[in-house]
């Protein structure tokens, strides 16, 4: 296939590219790529690690994929904006998980590929992770006494959990 | 000036100087967690204060940590001259990317240099444990271990989906890098390097070269690390880095030994020849070095070359380093003094052994 810029070189770079839903397939050689601009100068030089994933941030944010109101989000702790994260692929303090969590999902699948965290528990910290996951499990057993009428099994369970509630708050 | 072994013995950190399991192929097994501080904000948007208060909190909590027969120092980046923090680069024991936060950097070293603990990096903390040879679960072990010390006085950022908080998405879960430098010149010379790496890059490892991150593999060395932090537990990511390790280990010995089965003589001309330089050159490069060194270890490991200890690729990859023949000369030096001065390290260091060329 020839390139559909020039018509001279064979094509060696296919992409598409979709805007707003609008999908355009290009097939170009390396050179004329290379003069389309910013996409191409900033994916050969995506040597550097870091450079490699905010240019995963930014494809995605250039792609029409990301509203503004998304890139706008603001961190309510640190102050820092989806938009400037894009830019350092870094994040400003820990809050900002929780502040950009619906956006972590894809981006966590693509550079880790899973989302959720198994291992290692800090005792202190992750003492309330610890109580959830036990709550869980007693609430389900006290769901089962119940189905199976029994009210003293139940009665204990449910002093446990408030304890447990308890514990959580204070 | 003190002598040449006095000046080894003083500035090797252990790994440098120690032996370990498998280490004619394996020279070190290193982990690295990632943890950082509830409350603060990450390095990146760091006031003084704020840097500040993360260095006392960790320089109290190492005071009441109890492991035992180790002793912490904790220094502060700006304490240390930038020749200084450079030969801690080249020991492996801070990052590049930690000496050049000269305000807000600090570095908790033990006194033996297998535990180092980077303060205000990208991290609040990075816990690195380095040790000789193929040990990696002994490296997590500790690493953990002191890890669980400093969290029984700081408040780790955790959250219950994502785990322990990085500042930096690729880290965050375990926080856990693990990686193992490996001298693979058998693989090299044979031609199956490259098949093998493009093989360790399809199950989630990747390689590098010696000094990290966008560094060559001078000297036949490489680094093979785990990519992926979250969703595989520091266990998984361990034993699978063990076992691919393992493997890369088997197939590098498998090529040692098909070289000298059908290529002795020039294997031997190859080792011979490049003691021979060492031994003589009286100005050479830190590629060559390398080039070279790797070479006469490999000698050695096949016993073409006796009388030499088999530390010297690990001990001169570092002292020829530009910091480290600084250091010891105890001068600045151009790039032309050092290659000339670099020569007559490896001189004498090499006449410090008996060595004898089969």
């Amino acid at each position: 296939m020839l390139c559909e810029h020039c018509k001279i070189r064979p094509a060696t770079v296919h992409f598409t590219k979709i805007v707003a839903g609008q999908k355009t397939e290009y097939h170009l050689c390396e050179q004329c790529a290379q003069e389309q601009g910013d996409f191409f100068a900033q994916a050969a030089q995506a040597f550097h690690f870091n450079d490699l994933l905010s240019g995963l941030l930014n494809m995605e944010s250039s792609s029409g994929f990301t509203s503004t109101t998304l890139l706008n989000t603001r961190c309510n702790v640190c102050g820092m904006t989806y938009n400037q994260f894009t830019q350092i692929g870094r994040f400003g303090c820990p809050s900002c998980y929780e502040s950009f969590a619906p956006r972590l999902e894809p981006l966590l699948k693509r550079i880790q590929s899973n989302t959720s965290h198994v291992g290692k528990v800090p005792r202190k910290s992750g003492g309330v992770v610890r109580v959830r996951n036990e709550l869980q499990q007693l609430r389900k057993a006290l769901q089962e006494a119940v189905a199976t009428e029994q009210y003293e099994q139940a009665a204990r369970l449910r002093d446990r959990i408030r304890e447990l509630e308890q514990k959580l708050e204070g | 000036m003190m002598s040449l072994g006095d000046f080894l013995q003083k500035a090797m950190s252990e790994w440098m100087r120690e032996g370990g399991p498998q280490d004619d192929i394996i020279l070190t097994s290193r982990v690295r967690i990632a943890r950082n501080l509830e409350g603060f904000p990450f390095p990146v948007l760091q006031t003084d204060t704020h840097a500040d208060e993360v260095i006392h909190q960790t320089q109290s909590a190492l005071t009441k940590a109890q492991i035992p027969g180790t002793r912490f120092e904790l220094v502060r980046c700006s304490d240390m001259s930038a020749l200084d923090r450079q030969v801690l680069v080249e020991k492996h024991l801070i990052s590049p990317d930690l000496a050049e936060q000269v305000k807000h950097g600090a570095v908790a070293l033990s006194d033996n240099e297998v535990i180092s603990i980077m303060v205000n990096e990208e991290d609040h903390l990075r816990i690195q444990c380095i040790m000789p040879g193929f040990r990696l679960q002994e490296a997590w072990n500790l690493a953990s271990k002191v890890d669980d010390d400093l969290e029984g006085s700081l408040a780790y950022a955790f959250h219950e989906r994502f785990g322990y908080l990085t500042a930096c998405p690729t880290n965050v879960g375990t926080g856990l890098r693990a990686s193992v430098m490996m001298h693979l010149p058998g693989l090299v010379i044979s031609g199956n390097i490259n098949r093998m790496l493009a093989a360790v890059s399809q199950v989630g490892l990747t390689v590098r070269g010696m000094y990290g991150e966008g560094s060559e593999a001078a000297g036949n060395v490489f680094q093979v690390s785990n990519q992926i932090t979250l969703g595989e537990s520091e266990e998984e990511i361990i034993s699978n880095l063990t076992g691919v390790v393992q493997q890369l280990t088997d197939h590098e010995r498998a090529a040692r030994h098909a070289l000298l089965q059908q290529n002795r003589h020039s294997l031997e001309d190859r080792v011979g020849r490049s003691f021979g330089i060492l031994a003589y050159a009286r100005r050479i490069d830190s590629k060559e070095t390398m080039q070279l060194l790797s070479d006469v270890r490999l000698g050695i490991d096949l016993g073409i070359i006796k009388g030499v200890s088999a530390g010297i690729l690990k001990e001169l990859m570092v002292m020829t380093q530009p910091a480290f023949l600084q250091k010891y000369f105890q001068q600045e030096l151009s790039p032309v003094e050092r290659d000339i001065r670099r020569a007559a390290l490896v001189r004498e260091r090499l006449r410090l052994d008996d060595a004898e060329v089969q």
